[in-house]
């Protein structure tokens, strides 16, 4: 299946392992006049997960949405600084978002599939970008919902509501609808915090699985779960990077005695 | 002496309950008597027969058709606009002086006494614009009365449409107008339509808007003539055409017909029936398409 893997395309010859895959270069962000990012560099490596922790109104999640040009719309945003996608720098203005956020998949905190159909969830993308060929549609989206260990339960009615699924396999199904234009990075909101228990280590093993051919980004509020996910660790306070290390390091040994404290639980 | 709180609590209660009752009796005598008085009269003849200005037996066919002919000419023109406008208003207008602006003509339109309507109706499209006493001139001022109520319907609309569902659009790399048509139009759909058929009940209501656009007469009309450009047939749209609402005025006021207290009731009856099934149909397709959409039961 020519389709299987969505990154086939960008395959990981052309991709030197390791190198940034995407960086944050003296980025802040604004609303209005508050400054919410101060000046924060941080670059993300391909085939790794860097977990963004730190407590609530951080910074993290702005940082996060600001990656992909999200931020824009919301009113009175705005953003200094670069950001640096295969040399380029996708925060300058002229920067043709809307094709750049083909490039950098996006799943949230709570599960919003389209109100349509499984089927017309992880479709929907492709068709746009122009596949118009049925076996072609039917291709990805049977690879898509099998990479996200979705396909077994769902082949049997891809043409229901996503709604009428659980939360666990919407977000799922989110995540496949992300992979189904082939992006090159994922970004994650949270993405478990509003499941339960299993479909949550679900989504874990997933993330794992998923490391090996995308750059991942996670923002996440489990301690646990940064811990278990992921391979860098970057902990925001008050809107400033405290510090950023391999995620054993942060966990075990970290530099600073603010993370320190928010890793220990004594504050956040 | 000072009351308790917990009897404070009963007689509020109580005087709650006391206005909502109230609510519901007014409502209930009022479609109770119109319907006693009206609903003997309502017979197939008197929905499909011509009215009659000196004899006994006058019915309200044509009205009838009027009034839905012009109700649907009407939609025809505010739905785009109204639609349109509303994502807009929704979507493209940036906070400040002239989103306020435009708010603000939005509201005095929609608070406009629509007799008022009818006379810059008779002004500009009936005179100035020659369309003579027509239903198109009556479609076009009611979309006046209509426009803004569509525009704010649809402004909640798509407003109500979870964030998260305009971002996952954009993050797959739609372009903002796609999202808005593939994505969230679809979502706000049971919203805008179930307003919209809620307007279409005020529009097949109305009267004073009408007396001097559509104006207060039909032609003789040839209902085997479905020619729209013959001046006999029913869907020429620059014919004048008297609806239900305009008739029952007239025949109120100045018919002379023997039995134009029945004619009048059974026409109010008709007319208040189509608006309760207008608003009935509007919850049940509203539910019908959430449904359908969310898959919940």
């Amino acid at each position: 299946m020519a389709i299987a893997a969505p990154s086939s395309a960008i395959g990981a010859s052309t991709r030197p392992g390791g190198s940034a895959a995407l960086a944050a270069e003296q980025l802040s962000i604004f609303y209005g006049e508050k400054e919410a990012v101060k000046k924060v560099d941080l670059s993300f490596a391909r085939g790794s997960v860097t977990a963004l922790i730190g407590p609530s109104g951080c910074g993290k999640s702005t940082f996060l949405r600001s990656l992909n040009r999200m931020n824009d719309t919301i009113a009175g945003a705005s953003a200094k600084g670069s950001i640096w996608l295969d040399g380029e720098d996708i925060n300058a203005p002229g920067t043709d978002v809307v094709s750049l956020r083909q490039r950098i998949g996006m799943v949230w905190q709570k599960p919003n599939p389209f109100y349509k159909s499984i089927y017309e969830n992880v479709a929907f993308g492709p068709r746009y970008h122009g596949v118009r060929n049925k076996r072609e549609l039917d291709e990805i989206v049977e690879s898509c919902l099998r990479r996200t260990a979705l396909w077994d339960e769902t082949k049997d009615r891809l043409n229901q509501s996503a709604l009428a699924l659980s939360g666990g396999q919407q977000q799922r199904l989110c995540i496949a609808r992300a992979l189904s234009v082939q992006p090159e990075i994922l970004l994650m909101d949270e993405p478990a915090s509003a499941l339960d228990p299993v479909s949550t280590s679900k989504i874990e093993e997933l993330i794992s699985e998923l490391k090996q051919e995308y750059c991942i980004v996670i923002v996440t509020h489990n301690m646990g779960q940064a811990a278990r996910v992921s391979d860098k660790t970057a902990f925001f306070y008050m809107g400033n990077l405290i510090e950023h290390n391999e995620t054993n390091v942060i966990f075990t040994n970290p530099e600073k005695k603010q993370t320190d404290d928010y890793i220990s639980g004594r504050f956040g | 002496m000072r009351m308790s709180n917990k009897t404070a609590d009963r007689v509020a209660t109580a005087v709650f309950y006391f206005f909502a009752f109230l609510i519901i009796l007014i409502l209930a005598g009022l479609i109770g008597f119109i319907l006693y008085r009206g609903l003997s009269h309502i017979s197939f003849g008197f929905l499909t027969s011509p009215p009659q200005t000196f004899k006994v037996g006058g019915g309200i066919g044509p009205q009838l058709f009027n009034s839905l002919f012009l109700l649907v000419l009407t939609m025809i023109i505010t739905v785009p606009l109204g639609i349109g406008a509303g994502i807009y208003m929704a979507e493209y207008a940036r906070p400040g002086r002239f989103t306020d602006f435009i708010r603000l003509v939005v509201e005095v339109l929609s608070s406009f006494p629509s007799i008022v309507v009818g006379l810059f109706g008779l002004l500009v499209f009936v005179n100035y614009f020659g369309l003579k006493f027509s239903l198109l001139a009556g479609a076009l001022a009611l979309t006046v009365f209509n426009l803004p109520l569509m525009v704010r319907i649809t402004e909640q609309g798509i407003r109500g449409v979870p964030r998260e569902q305009k971002e996952a659009g954009l993050a797959l790399g739609l372009t903002r107008w796609k999202t808005i048509v593939k994505i969230m139009l679809p979502v706000a759909l049971p919203t805008i339509l179930t307003g919209t058929i809620l307007a279409a009940g005020r529009v097949f209501g109305e009267a004073a808007a009408l007396l001097f656009t559509a104006g207060m007469s039909s032609p003789r009309l040839d209902f085997t003539d479905w020619n729209p450009f013959s001046p006999v047939s029913p869907l020429n749209p620059l014919r004048p055409a008297e609806t239900l609402a305009v008739h029952i005025w007239k025949i109120n006021s100045e018919g002379i017909a023997p039995d134009a207290a029945q004619i009048a009731a059974g026409a109010s009856a008709v007319l208040i029936l189509t608006v309760l099934l207008f608003n009935l149909g509007s919850r049940w397709l509203g539910r019908f398409l959430y449904r359908k959409l969310t898959a919940s039961r």
